[in-house]
């Protein structure tokens, strides 16, 4: 037998919650959710785990604190050690207050860079993707669960008739 | 679920659903464009290309067609960089400071004040830039590899961290703007019929499918870049203002630059977006969404920006004579009394005076004086960049090199079709883009909608 994804549609988001529990408490796996907004509360219901995009961030923004320093240090004392108005630059801590602005900056720009990038690429959201949702109302007002008989160790009508039991809005079954 | 107290005030009025909020924002997209809406354009058009007929005539002749001379090396073009910039800042303060702070209020009014962040940001970069006289080679500001020798920029010039910052500043304002765009991007495609704006739409919205895992990225992403971009904007305009401090000319060598600037640019960023949102609210009808109560928030914001900003003014001036350095003194003195004193004292009367009306509720929950007192407020910031530029350097330390300033008609006329070209770019924003973030007006119509409140008293 073909395995089926079921996509249920509800219309409000308490609604979905209170279902998604119920499904959860069932045995259900539900795979995703697709939502016109985000959904609070729903995470550690579904099993969706805190993401690691902030670890990420500080990491990128520590490379580039790395960066701007090796950079100032290499343009400033070691390529070229610049004489200003009597205040040479022989080495680089003589004038770390003085790249301090730009160490910032630069930190600043790799992190939230590097996140956003990182952001982009778990998502597969990029220029020209096509998008995923079963139904366009997702991203209007309706939010839908989709479920999968692979994930579910159950047949087709229990998971059907567990669904049928929730506030369901709309339910449709397809072949995956 | 999060509870608001039922003693505030709705933040979307009448009984909307999720589905009114996308009708109410999407709607004028799909629609045709409005008549108000092409006048406006047009007149935004012919100025903006005005503004670029007297770049390219700069460009051509070199900025000799400036007003500047051997004394006044620095005035309109530093002036408008740093109001451009500082109208600039509202935008990020309303989408990051706010955001950190938990303020609901701003979600209203976000995506428009951080479109107004990224054109004015673009409308500050084109005077320093055009300012090299050599624009084509604008690039040496840069620590490239080049074929010159060993010839980098100077890092200890606050030059040189101006160039950091305000790049940081920009590309961060925009991917923090667009990052908060795609998903409503992606409501815009899956409406829209007609077939070609639907593909544009498509990859503007980077196939966004809201999944909850990317929810989750999603809030995760703009709290972190909340966090760093809220430094940022008190970094940018600190650095601005070192620009002026970190040199000796009486007047700018003060150690109250940096904190006086930022409340300046918020000051006056808050009194741009009053302007843009009061006509825009009227004109794209989304009173239930920015009412009365969004606007006096920001009211609130402007008396407190301005009133640290009036005791800047009087604390350089008391520390001006304090200081006992004649020089120091002088500059003072010659601001509220040299020849240039009326810009002083319109800067003074529409900045630190002006301001304080709102202090009455009745005044400052007035729409009709509230859109007259932001434009007073940016008049008012615009003249405290002159007098704080033009006034110190024209009579600085020898009289024997005094001089004076007169803006020329190129000045003047890349001034005004900055403002030209800013409107078009908004105007653009406001026909194409959603101009609130509706997916996340609709994470706060449950907790601060009006059906939905009163549904809570019973």
């Amino acid at each position: 037998m073909a395995n089926k994804v079921f996509h249920v549609m509800y219309d409000d988001d308490q609604k979905l919650l209170d279902a998604a529990r119920a499904l959860v408490a069932q045995g259900i796996r539900v795979k995703d959710v697709f939502s016109p907004f985000p959904v609070h509360g729903l995470d550690p219901i579904i099993g969706v785990k805190r993401t690691r995009l902030a670890i990420a961030s500080f990491m990128y923004a520590c490379t580039g604190t790395a960066l701007a320093i090796l950079g100032t240090w290499y343009f400033m004392v070691s390529d070229w050690d610049w004489n200003i108005g009597g205040k040479p630059n022989f080495t680089w801590i003589e004038n770390a207050p003085a790249f301090v602005p730009v160490m910032f900056e630069f930190s600043v720009f790799c992190g939230a860079h590097g996140m956003v990038i990182t952001y982009l690429l778990r998502n597969g959201t990029l220029p020209g993707m096509p998008a995923t949702n079963p139904d366009p109302r997702t991203t209007d007002d309706k939010f839908v669960m989709e479920i999968t008989t692979e994930e579910n160790n159950m047949s087709v009508q229990d998971i059907e008739s567990k669904i049928r039991a929730t506030d369901v809005y709309e339910l449709s079954i397809k072949d995956y | 679920m999060f509870k608001e107290s039922n003693i505030r005030k709705p933040l979307i009025l009448g009984h909307k659903t999720y589905h009114d909020i996308t009708n109410d924002i999407v709607s004028p997209i799909e629609g045709p464009a409005p008549k108000q809406w092409k006048i406006a354009f047009t007149i935004a058009l012919i100025v903006a290309l005005y503004g670029i007929g007297c770049i390219m005539y700069l460009v051509g002749v070199g900025i000799g067609s400036w007003g500047l001379n051997k004394t006044v090396g620095w005035a309109w073009d530093i002036t408008n960089f740093v109001w451009w910039v500082g109208i600039g800042h509202a935008g990020t303060l309303i989408s990051a400071v706010l955001l950190l702070f938990r303020q609901r209020w701003r979600m209203a009014i976000n995506r428009s004040a951080e479109a107004m962040t990224i054109f004015a940001v673009i409308m500050a970069a084109i005077f320093p830039v055009f300012h090299m006289g050599r624009v084509w080679l604008a690039y040496w500001t840069l620590p490239l590899p080049n074929q010159f020798g060993s010839l980098w920029p100077n890092f200890n010039s606050a030059l040189m961290w101006d160039v950091f910052a305000i790049s940081t500043y920009f590309s961060v304002s925009l991917v923090f703007w667009y990052i908060g765009l795609i998903p409503d991007f992606a409501t815009i495609r899956d409406r829209m019929t007609k077939p070609k704006m639907k593909k544009i739409y498509s990859i503007l919205s980077f196939g966004w499918s809201g999944r909850a895992k990317h929810w989750t990225r999603f809030e995760e992403v703009s709290l972190v870049l909340a966090g760093i971009a809220t430094p940022l904007v008190f970094s940018v305009h600190s650095i601005v203002s070192m620009d002026f401090a970190t040199s000796i000319v009486p007047g700018w060598h003060t150690t109250i630059f940096p904190p006086y600037f930022v409340s300046g640019a918020i000051f006056s960023g808050f009194a741009m977006v009053q302007t843009l949102l009061l006509i825009m609210r009227k004109t794209m009808k989304l009173e239930a969404y920015i009412h009365l109560k969004h606007i006096e928030y920001m009211n609130i914001v402007i008396i407190v920006t301005g009133s640290i900003v009036g005791v800047a003014y009087l604390t350089e001036l008391f520390i001006s004579d304090y200081s006992g350095v004649q020089y120091e003194s002088y500059a003072f003195i010659n601001r509220f009394s040299g020849p240039l004193a009326w810009s002083y004292w319109c800067m003074m009367t529409c900045n630190v005076i002006s301001p304080q009306l709102f202090w009455f509720k009745k005044l400052r929950t007035n729409l009709g004086v509230t859109f007259f007192m932001s434009i007073i407020v940016n008049i008012g910031m615009w003249f405290e960049r002159f007098v704080i530029i033009v006034t110190s350097i024209h009579r600085d330390y020898v009289p024997a090199a005094w001089g004076e300033f007169k803006a020329s008609t190129i000045d003047i006329g890349m001034f005004i079709g900055t403002i030209g070209i800013f409107f078009t770019l908004f105007l653009l924003f406001a026909r194409y883009f959603p101009v609130l973030a509706l997916n996340e007006l609709k994470t706060i119509l449950k907790t601060s909608g009006e059906s939905y409140k009163n549904e809570n008293k019973h």
